[in-house]
């Protein structure tokens, strides 16, 4: 009763009773097969927007710097996600991101040269230690997790200002000086195992699909319609088809550039991985069911703490790979890290994926999706020269569409329970 | 926290004696559940006096009284959500401590509580067997426990809901009752605590409610079934226990009593008719 998670999750929308039908129907639409299909349709109008205003917007160079851009925003969404599915959130997770990718740059860095092998999962180490911090703090001491972690967002930002000018007068960043680190982002796949991975991941999927779908119809269960798990079977070797062509397309030039940049199959084991957890085991059931009701999972014997701190620890692997990538990328780390923006658009990429802030719903395709559409309004809109007032402003009308339509969501959900 | 005048409870023995509180007596082991002085005091509110309960197998028991009687107090303790502060109970003759609500549903008790306690966010498998998933090399077995669950509300008569993979949230009271009832009754459960299952239900879903509680029976099961409702009552019951202050005023059989006794007894505390607290009444 005392935590505010169960105050979140408890409380009740009375009198929606006109807005009822139509949030039923908006639910439907969002939560139907995958719970993606109006976000799809929104980036589907996004991506044939821009690319009406300009043709460089479907080039192969710069659907893959659109993947580049967003795979920060993928990552820490998903990191983010292990926590707003149980009602938390993590305000800190930028600056945490930026103390694992500093950790990881110092070690490699020419004056220290540890091993890559030993430095980058030191990196993420230190990201998962700063999430159990707060995990501890807000679990004993029964403390929202926004407040704590706001607090903490304000202190990591000293601890990595603090490591970054320990390592003597650097004019406020550090290089990377290591190859793997900065080949994380910036080194690519050979074409063929461009294609090895794309491959392997479609008949992985489509192995998954067919099979469960089998396996329940020969128990006598419902199963969705074969020819529709086949039309879905198809339609992701399609993409994948398409993705390999296009990182396997020269994109530099004055030199020959192509493959699929490392950090895409880096983004699609987390998302793996998480999705397995989320859905697979106990521990992803019984943090949904925190987020549901913390309540019900105590009295259905769940240790809720114990949950509550993995979910944490999650959260804080996933910030750790996101800081690797995002050292990476930037080919360094520095003192400007505008690590409260990334915390923002993690939040956003969830929420506007279709996860619920108030806990209990999301999944980690989510992040994904969502990731992807904030990179394409950024990235079109730096095409076509609109304003960083501009840019900022619809980014902002796309999370509050979609913060609304989880708010309504969430009504129709309460109010067909009483 | 314990604060009770009682004296320490004693003198148990394996034979089935007990002193101690105020139900100095023989521990019938025929009895599912036997309750001998429980009290339970919060600070200085003391909530249980001394009750005395016998709970038989296979019989549905309607423990009845007005609001505050401490109804729902005697059901957590029994369900180990807040240990009694004196008494003893017995589990078939047998006395047990549970302190959580996990050591009484490994004795075979399931509660459902009157706030239901399931997830809306989840569907009906999930809830079913929420904190006792089945798995397959680590990995949720989703097969078996949706087939389980079907056949189990097969089993129930539960016919009215569509897809067991619906969302809880999207249930009508009924069977979201019918679906916390499903989830006690999954674990081999001999004993079906519930607390209010009717309060907040239309005639048509109370009435399937109560069909419930007497497959329940009609299989074995003990229930002890809390409301308010004095119909439904004398519809399902097969033995009355009245609460009144904290204390039990009464109990036995339904025959030894009817509305009007009932009503009294639950008003007052006792009754011209009905002999008081009587422990061996039938
Ligand atoms: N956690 C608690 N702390 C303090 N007092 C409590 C607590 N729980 C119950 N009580 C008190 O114990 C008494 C019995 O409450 P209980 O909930 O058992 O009543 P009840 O018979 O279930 O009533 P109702 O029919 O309204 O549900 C009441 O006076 C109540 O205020
Ligand atoms: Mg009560």
């Amino acid at each position: 009763m005392s935590t505010p998670l169960e105050a979140s999750s408890s409380e009740q929308v009375d009198d929606v009773s006109s807005s009822v039908s139509l949030a039923k129907q908006i639910r439907r639409l969002w939560q139907g097969d995958t719970g993606l299909g109006p976000i799809l349709i929104g980036l589907l109008v996004l991506i044939i927007y821009f690319e009406a205003r300009t043709s460089v917007f479907l080039s192969a160079g710069n659907i893959t710097n659109l993947f580049i851009q967003a795979t920060i925003f993928i990552l820490l969404g998903m990191a983010e996600i292990w926590l707003l599915l149980m009602g938390d959130i993590d305000l800190s997770i930028g600056y945490s991101a930026g103390i694992g990718g500093a950790v990881a740059v110092i070690l490699t860095s020419t004056q220290h040269d540890w091993s890559w092998f030993i430095a980058l999962p030191l990196g993420v180490l230190a990201c998962v230690l700063i999430s159990v911090v707060w995990g501890t703090i807000v679990i004993r001491l029964r403390l929202p997790s926004f407040i704590v972690t706001l607090a903490g967002q304000i202190g990591l930002l000293g601890v990595l200002l603090y490591l970054i000018n320990s390592q003597g007068n650097t004019g406020g960043s550090l290089p990377v000086q290591e190859k793997v680190l900065y080949d994380l982002v910036n080194g690519d796949l050979s074409p063929v195992a461009t294609w090895v991975v794309i491959v392997a991941s479609v008949v992985l999927l489509g192995w998954i699909i067919l099979r469960s779908d089998q396996r329940r119809r020969s128990a006598g269960l419902e199963a969705k319609p074969m020819w529709l798990s086949f039309a879905k079977v198809i339609a992701l070797a399609a993409a994948g088809v398409l993705l390999a062509i296009i990182f396997n397309t020269n994109r530099s030039s004055f030199t020959f550039l192509n493959g699929m940049p490392f950090a895409i199959p880096i983004d699609l084991g987390v998302l793996a991985a998480g999705t397995f957890i989320l859905t697979k085991t106990r521990a992803g059931r019984y943090i949904y069911a925190i987020g549901g009701n913390v309540e019900a999972a105590r009295r259905a014997g769940i240790n809720v703490n114990r949950y509550r701190l993995l979910a944490f620890v999650f959260s804080g692997f996933t910030t750790g790979i996101a800081g690797l990538l995002y050292v990476s990328r930037l080919n360094g780390i520095s003192t400007g890290i505008e690590g409260g923006t990334y915390v923002l658009y993690a939040v956003a990429a969830g929420v506007i994926g279709g996860t619920s802030l108030f806990g209990g719903r999301g999944k980690m395709i989510h992040a994904v999706v969502g990731g992807l559409v904030i990179a394409t309004i950024y990235n079109g809109m730096a095409l076509i020269n609109v304003s960083a007032a501009g840019l900022y402003m619809v980014t902002a009308l796309v999370l509050l569409a979609a913060v609304v339509v989880d708010a309504i969501a969430r009504r129709s959900n309460s109010s067909s329970t009483n | 926290m314990t604060l009770t005048p009682e004296p320490p409870t004693s003198g148990v023995s394996e034979a089935g004696y007990t002193t101690g509180g105020s139900g100095v007596g023989v521990i019938d082991k025929e009895q599912l559940l036997s309750l001998r002085g429980i009290a339970k005091s919060f600070g200085p509110v003391q909530a249980l006096k001394r009750v005395d309960l016998d709970v038989p197998p296979a019989q549905v028991t309607a423990l009845i009284g007005d609001n505050g009687a401490g109804k729902s107090v005697l059901i957590k303790t029994i369900s180990g959500i807040y240990p009694a502060s004196a008494g003893q109970i017995f589990w078939k003759g047998r006395e047990v401590h549970p302190h959580t609500p996990r050591d009484s549903s490994e004795l075979g008790i399931a509660t459902v509580y009157q706030d239901l306690a399931l997830c809306d966010n989840l569907d009906i498998v999930q809830n079913m067997y929420l904190g006792r998933e089945e798995t397959r090399f680590t990995q949720l077995d989703e097969i078996k426990m949706e087939l389980a669950t079907k056949e189990l509300l097969k089993d129930l008569a539960v016919s009215t809901v569509k897809s067991v993979r619906q969302l809880v949230g999207s249930l009508s009271g009924g069977q979201r009752q019918a679906i916390a009832v499903a989830r006690a009754v999954m674990r081999d459960s001999e004993l079906v605590i519930m607390d209010e299952p009717t309060a907040a239900l239309g005639v048509s879903q109370t009435a399937q409610v109560l069909e419930l509680v007497r497959t329940l029976a009609s299989r074995g099961i003990a229930v002890i079934l809390i409301s308010h409702n004095l119909n439904d009552v004398f519809k399902v019951a097969d033995r009355i226990a009245v609460m009144h202050l904290g204390t039990l005023v009464s109990h036995g059989p339904i025959a030894n009593y009817d509305v009007a006794s009932a009503v009294e007894m639950i008003t007052t505390g006792a009754s011209s008719r009905v002999p008081t607290n009587s422990p061996n009444g039938d």
